[in-house]
């Protein structure tokens, strides 16, 4: 059947930030899908020029509201490998555990509030208060845990306060942190009862074959720092990360776009699961191969299985990370800085994919160059890809408009962009 | 709970259960993060006001709302026009976070020339952009929630007011009261500089009891005393330099972080045209609350 149709979508909902989906099919032919990125710059990279080294991180959280924590240890990090100091094991646990819990309440998040009420014809989730109390229950008690945990570790859920360059400026107490082991096991419970649900979701059965960037786990499933990989076989290490970017302007948009070995590649779960599926925790893997997900996986809408996958595997690491700080004797919260002249790079895994901040130094600690790639910004070319190969696939068949647009929704929120995080 | 809104009442009185929006100009989107990030309260709080334009959150959307809740500041002139849009509809329009009260960390962009910022981003790729600045610059606000981010405990109490028709009043006392009340060990006294004598509080001295001093987010409080707070940071050896750091952070205390500034010869004035020139080199204010580091 020969279908004309047209998608104009303006400032899409239900996810963060702004950004418009147009499609235009005339006579079953494709004319043109665009995936428009029109957010405000707020220029972060610009306004920590001549700031002291203490203000990047405390700042440059605040490039996002949703993944803070993320951008706080990838800051601190950049600085640390600047200055050249290493953090004990016990900071380097605690951040690991904060980062975990950034990431089950950012994929929660995204699984029941953003994307979930698409697979239960929802607009949103607050019709599923009333129809489907016991999820949104669910959700907001894993959330709330997620949460609290962060509260505990470092300070606030979001921009948080404890973390500093150096380590903490406190640590948790033992009993508080011992009291979060049963929720964590609950958690467990609650993400296979999430994983049922989303057994009854039918996901879109689409794929273009895609390069995955992430991290490179060595023997844990990576989240800081280490080298960098892609499925397309390019390996690269932490400060060589320009090389794995690439970022250039287009007009469509006001991010900037990435490309590797192709004209686009994507990052997130789907990417770290693609390149580290042997070092996820048991019970994610075997959760992952019940939805048929293991490497090389190129539905971009499987992402929202991946990131359930890794919801399962944070909860498990966790609940171990726990048992090791118990065991710990506790030192001290912070090492001492001494600022230096110097170059840094920090890459952390955060829920949407790999994010890196560098920073340039005077032998006072003053910067006096900054630069910060965001996962959202490097996936920005390759949801534009996907969506053009979409729109020409179902045009073929002939699904309807509002088939069109919604499959196109749900494609960019899979990807759960952070578009003012891209643009910053 | 949700199911039983429409008999809500408050001491036998029908309750008012205003619709309400949110919307986010240039921001973090992290304020509207806190409205759903107290999942203990999230369903409640969803029953006591009728949500209707929620974009991060739901499809449906309506020009219907007696109270709309805007994020972030404004840094482009479509947000001008959008903003006045809002305010056309709301009958209460309420600046939520301290980039909508103040400009936020966005408004660290000022202290440099516009076209440096972009050239040192964007290169020459046309990108618009003006000085960050606060709601009030551009229409009439009736109330504002500050913070950094908000606190949604603050939130919901304001919300509660209004839902009530109480009067909304925020603290005049600084932060340190409450950090006082909280029985924490003045940061001063662990070697840590701190604005929490002059800022607003509010926050309950949420930052100080992480023992990370206080970076002003909320703004002066009322009578600050400024040039005591110098004095303090002096007497305790930090630096102009961390002070400044910290009073320009936000944008709440504009005008004092301005004239300090200016009165700093050796850290960049915004006055002094940086495009195209090496931007800066910074002398002196090496004060580091971290590595003990502090200038005389």
């Amino acid at each position: 059947m020969k279908i004309d149709c047209n998608v104009n979508i303006r400032h899409l909902t239900r996810v963060e930030g702004h950004g418009n989906i147009n499609i235009k099919i005339t006579g079953g032919k494709l004319e043109h899908a665009k995936w428009e990125v029109v957010e405000t710059p707020r220029f972060f990279e610009a306004m920590l020029v001549g700031k002291r080294w203490e203000n990047a991180p405390w700042i440059s959280g605040r490039i996002c509201g949703i993944c803070s924590i993320g951008h706080t240890l990838a800051s601190i990090r950049a600085i640390e490998n600047a200055f050249g100091i290493i953090p004990t094991e016990l900071t380097s646990k605690l951040r690991l555990l904060l980062k975990h819990m950034e990431t089950l309440q950012s994929h929660i998040l995204h699984l029941y509030f953003l994307s979930g009420p698409d697979f239960l014809n929802a607009g949103s989730v607050f019709p599923l208060i009333e129809s489907h109390p016991d999820v949104v229950l669910r959700a907001a008690g894993m959330k709330l845990l997620a949460n609290d945990l962060c509260d505990c570790v470092g300070g606030r859920r979001l921009h948080p306060t404890r973390t500093i360059v150096g380590g903490f400026t406190m640590l948790p107490e033992k009993a508080e942190l011992k009291g979060f082991k049963d929720r964590l096991i609950k958690a467990k419970d609650d993400l296979i009862s999430t994983a049922d649900l989303f057994q009854t979701f039918s996901i879109p059965d689409f794929s273009r074959e895609t390069e995955f960037v992430s991290l490179k786990g060595e023997r844990n499933y990576p989240f800081i720092g280490g080298d960098l990989v892609s499925t397309d076989g390019v390996i690269k290490k932490e400060h060589e990360y320009k090389l794995m970017t690439n970022e250039h302007l287009v007009e469509q948009s006001t991010s900037k776009w990435s490309r590797l070995s192709r004209n686009s590649f994507a990052v997130g779960a789907l990417a770290r699961i693609n390149n580290n599926f042997d070092l996820l925790h048991p019970i994610a893997n075997e959760i992952a191969l019940s939805f048929g997900l293991k490497p090389v996986n190129h539905n971009p809408y499987m992402n929202n299985i991946a990131q359930l996958v890794e919801c399962v595997h944070v909860v498990m690491e966790s609940a171990d990370l726990i048992d090791e700080f118990l065991d710990t004797e506790l030192g001290e919260p912070k090492q001492k800085v001494i600022p230096k002249s110097g170059t840094g790079v920090g890459a952390v895994e955060v829920p949407r994919g790999i994010l890196y901040h560098c920073y340039e130094f005077d032998d006072t600690g003053h910067i006096l160059k900054c630069d910060c790639v965001i996962p959202t910004s490097q996936n920005h070319a390759n949801i534009q890809h996907d969506l053009e190969e979409l729109a020409k696939q179902y045009a073929e068949i002939g699904r309807q408009d509002r088939e069109i647009e919604l499959l196109a929704e749900m494609l960019v929120r899979s990807y759960d962009p952070c578009i003012s995080c891209s643009v910053h | 709970m949700a199911g039983d809104k429409a008999a809500k009442t408050y001491l036998g009185v029908p309750l008012f259960r205003p619709k309400v929006a949110f919307f986010e100009l240039s921001s973090c989107e992290g304020c509207q993060l806190q409205i759903v990030n107290n999942e203990a309260t999230l369903i409640d709080f969803f029953s006591l006001v009728e949500v209707v334009n929620f974009r991060e959150a739901m499809t449906e959307r309506s020009d219907n709302y007696d109270i709309a809740f805007v994020e972030g500041s404004i840094t482009r002139s479509d947000e001008r026009e959008r903003l006045k849009k809002i305010r056309a509809n709301a009958k209460i329009l309420v600046a939520l976070g301290s980039c909508a009260c103040f400009g936020g960390v966005n408004q660290l962009k000022n202290r440099f020339d516009q076209a440096w910022v972009k050239n040192e981003v964007y290169g020459n790729f046309p990108v618009e952009t003006e000085a960050a600045r606060p709601l009030e610059d551009v229409v009439k606000v009736d109330l504002n929630i500050f913070g950094c981010p908000v606190k949604k405990e603050e939130v919901e109490k304001i919300v509660i007011n209004l839902a009530l028709g109480k009067a909304i009043v925020h603290p005049k006392y600084p932060v340190c009261m409450e950090c006082k009340a909280n029985e924490n060990i003045c940061l001063f006294d662990l070697g840590e500089p701190c604005l929490g004598p002059v800022t607003r509080g509010g926050c309950d001295s949420w930052c100080p009891n992480s023992k990370f001093g206080c970076w002003g987010c909320r703004g002066p409080a009322e009578d600050a005393n400024i040039e005591q707070m110098k004095f303090i940071m002096k007497e305790y050896g930090f630096s102009e330099e961390v002070m400044l750091d910290r009073l320009e952070c936000f944008g709440g205390f504009k005008t004092y972080a301005e004239e300090f500034r200016k009165s700093l010869p050796t850290v960049v004035t915004p006055s002094r045209k940086l495009f195209g020139t090496p931007p800066l080199k910074i002398r002196g204010g090496r004060g580091s609350y971290d590595s003990g580091e502090k200038d005389k």
